[in-house]
């Protein structure tokens, strides 16, 4: 599993870190260049994605379509600001192509598209769709007995949708422990705090009633996520997994932290020269001291 | 495969002169399961309609590759876009009002925008649920679906085109739309032995000038009825069977219009943006100016009572569309 050995966990999470705080930078300097991003739900997600990319899921990014590998599918589409860079940096397409990000014609935008982007399974962006895919997903690998597994990452604010609970009664139903969704519970959607908007709570009680294994972690505490995924029963148990991802929308960079106001937002050259010395600061002690 | 699976498999293989005694969704139901026999790619999928879709034979042989998504039709849709996505060629079924409404979206963003195989037969399509009312007629799907990008959208004339239909969608890439009915309605084709070909109209009347009537689904054969009362009237018409909305067959279109003196389209459909929207807009793109009419339901919401008395009440019947066909030609 992963891309990189390490010798040690210690290696293997400070790498990840590593990895955090600097896509965490890459995704504010994209929002720049785009002239706007989903900011604050793209660093609130960066270390799961990261965990799963580079750690947890078998991937070839230099055979993106390698039928053994196991599929990701950003149910949370605006997370694209967040999710192409980890592509391009594992080396899916060259970094440089995110220059063109949200101009005319660029492969890049808002939502990722399947169709433009190397590495991208499905394209997303309406939300509530994408654990119907990954359902459709894991069926594929039963009928094939394949042991890949399906990753769904998904919003909070996102399980308002009903379709994603006719998507939770059929992966139950039809037993699929080789699905993983995951939750980026930062509280906050488009229009403020989830449980005053439409609330979710209590989602683990929830997403139990209907069948599912849950696990609720902090989702920027590296090792408990690692720790979390690496956990999960093998793909062919019959209970499918939700992972809550207890996280703060913004998170590294303090002045966007927990305000919705940075749902959607560029930033100017000082603000981001701001917004990087945070995510240097913000970043977990180190393990291994070199 | 065991002796007992064989021999049901064989009943999938059903004898041509059965077919006046089979719906559309029967004859799916069959070609979809000798389909399955040589390509192991096909799953079938329903929500909670096995029994009117007619795939509980296929899900007899095959039941590993049938799938019931209960009464949440978005779901079948999003999932069989997943499944396609993994290499399957889903062929899922509900009904067309729940189809082209309900999964408008997910039809469209799941499987039209990235170019999914995957099929949809949508039946109990048009005035065909009678009775069922306005929440069960399917009258807007053809203007909705045509307007997806990359979607190919069909409308067999009959039980033995419905067949056809199916087949090849097996040389087909990308989404396809099937609008089929609900019974046992009349055979436009009295035989099988013609070739159909995705997008290519075909020519079921040829009386004369007089008039051309586009038609699909069951107004098919009601024009070819009409056409044929008509010729006793001296009044030529020819009756163009337009299986494939899109891509229309535009040469066709225009061909006859200039070579005949009236179109008339006749649909079980709004006369808003579906057949006849389309032959519009393709007369109109070609500067052709000509006697023209849209048979279908106008802009109302229909009403309860069985489909030959509602093709009856929209005048998409024989006597309607002789009278429809009189009316532009001022008789």
């Amino acid at each position: 599993m992963g891309i990189k050995e390490f010798a040690t966990k210690e290696e293997l999470l400070d790498f990840l870190d590593d990895k955090a705080m600097e896509l965490r930078k890459e995704i504010v300097r994209l929002s720049a260049i785009a002239g706007g991003g989903h900011l604050g739900g793209g660093l609130s997600m960066i270390d799961i994605i990261i965990a799963l990319h580079y750690h947890v899921m078998n991937l070839k990014p230099g055979d993106p379509k390698w039928p053994k590998r196991d599929r990701f599918v950003l149910s949370k589409g605006h997370g694209s600001i967040a999710y192409c860079p980890v592509l391009a940096d594992l080396g899916f397409f060259p970094k440089d192509w995110l220059e063109t990000f949200n101009r005319l014609d660029s492969p890049f935008g808002m939502h990722p598209d399947m169709k433009k982007i190397p590495g991208v399974e499905m394209s997303t962006g309406s939300l509530g769709h994408g654990l119907s895919v990954a359902v459709g997903m894991a069926l594929s690998a039963r009928l094939d007995n394949e042991e890949w597994r399906v990753f769904a990452l998904l919003g909070d604010g996102e399980i308002n949708e009903g379709m994603v609970w006719e998507a939770a009664q059929a992966a139950s139903h039809y037993k699929l422990g080789n699905i993983t969704a995951i939750i980026d519970r930062n509280r906050l959607s488009l229009d403020g705090p989830t449980e005053e908007i439409m609330s979710i709570e209590p989602i683990s009680q929830r997403w139990e009633a209907f069948g599912w294994r849950v696990y609720d972690i902090d989702g920027h505490n590296m090792e408990t996520i690692v720790d979390t995924f690496d956990s999960l029963p093998p793909a062919d148990n019959e209970v499918p997994n939700l992972v809550i991802a207890r996280t703060v929308k913004g998170k590294g960079v303090k002045f966007m932290e927990d305000n919705p106001i940075w749902h959607y937002s560029g930033l100017d050259g000082e603000k981001s020269e701001e917004a990087y010395k945070s995510i240097e600061q913000c970043r977990p002690v180190r393990r291994v001291i070199k | 495969m065991t002796d007992i699976q064989k021999q049901i498999v064989t009943g999938f293989t059903f004898t041509t002169d059965t077919y006046d005694q089979l719906t559309q969704s029967e004859v799916y139901g069959k070609v979809i399961g000798e389909m399955a026999e040589t390509n192991p790619d096909i799953v079938v999928l329903t929500s909670d309609l096995m029994r009117s879709n007619k795939t509980g034979d296929f899900k007899k042989v095959f039941p590993e590759r049938f799938f019931n998504f209960g009464i949440a039709e978005n779901n079948m849709v999003a999932a069989a876009a997943g499944m396609a996505v993994s290499g399957k060629i889903p062929f899922l079924s509900t009904m067309a009002v729940f189809a082209s409404l309900r999964c408008a979206e997910s039809i469209r963003t799941d499987v039209a925008y990235p170019n999914l195989n995957v099929r949809i037969i949508a039946t109990h399509a048009g005035l065909s649920m009678g009775n069922g009312g306005t929440t069960h007629h399917a009258t807007e799907d053809i203007a909705i679906l045509r307007s997806m990008a990359n979607m190919t959208v069909m409308v067999p004339a009959d039980s033995i085109e419905t067949e056809k239909v199916v087949r090849a969608s097996k040389d087909l890439d990308g989404p396809l739309y099937v609008r089929i009915g609900r019974s046992l309605e009349p055979l436009a084709y009295e035989d099988d032995q013609y070739e159909l070909t995705i997008g290519k109209s075909i020519m079921m009347r040829n009386h004369g000038s007089d008039a051309t009537v586009i038609a699909c689904g069951v107004c098919v054969k009601e024009a070819m009825d009409a056409a044929d009362e008509l010729k006793d009237e001296g009044i030529k018409i020819k009756v163009l069977n337009m299986h494939t909305i899109k891509p229309l067959d535009k040469e066709a279109v225009i061909s006859l219009a200039k070579t005949t003196g009236a179109i008339i389209t006749a649909e079980e459909h709004s006369i808003i943006g579906g057949l006849g929207g389309a032959v519009a807009e393709t007369l109109a793109d070609a500067g052709i100016g000509i006697k023209f009419k849209r048979l279908g339901i106008p802009d109302v919401f229909s009403v309860i009572g069985y489909p030959e008395e509602l093709y009856a009440r929209y005048g998409i019947d024989k006597e309607g569309i002789k009278k429809g066909i009189k009316e532009v030609l001022h008789i």
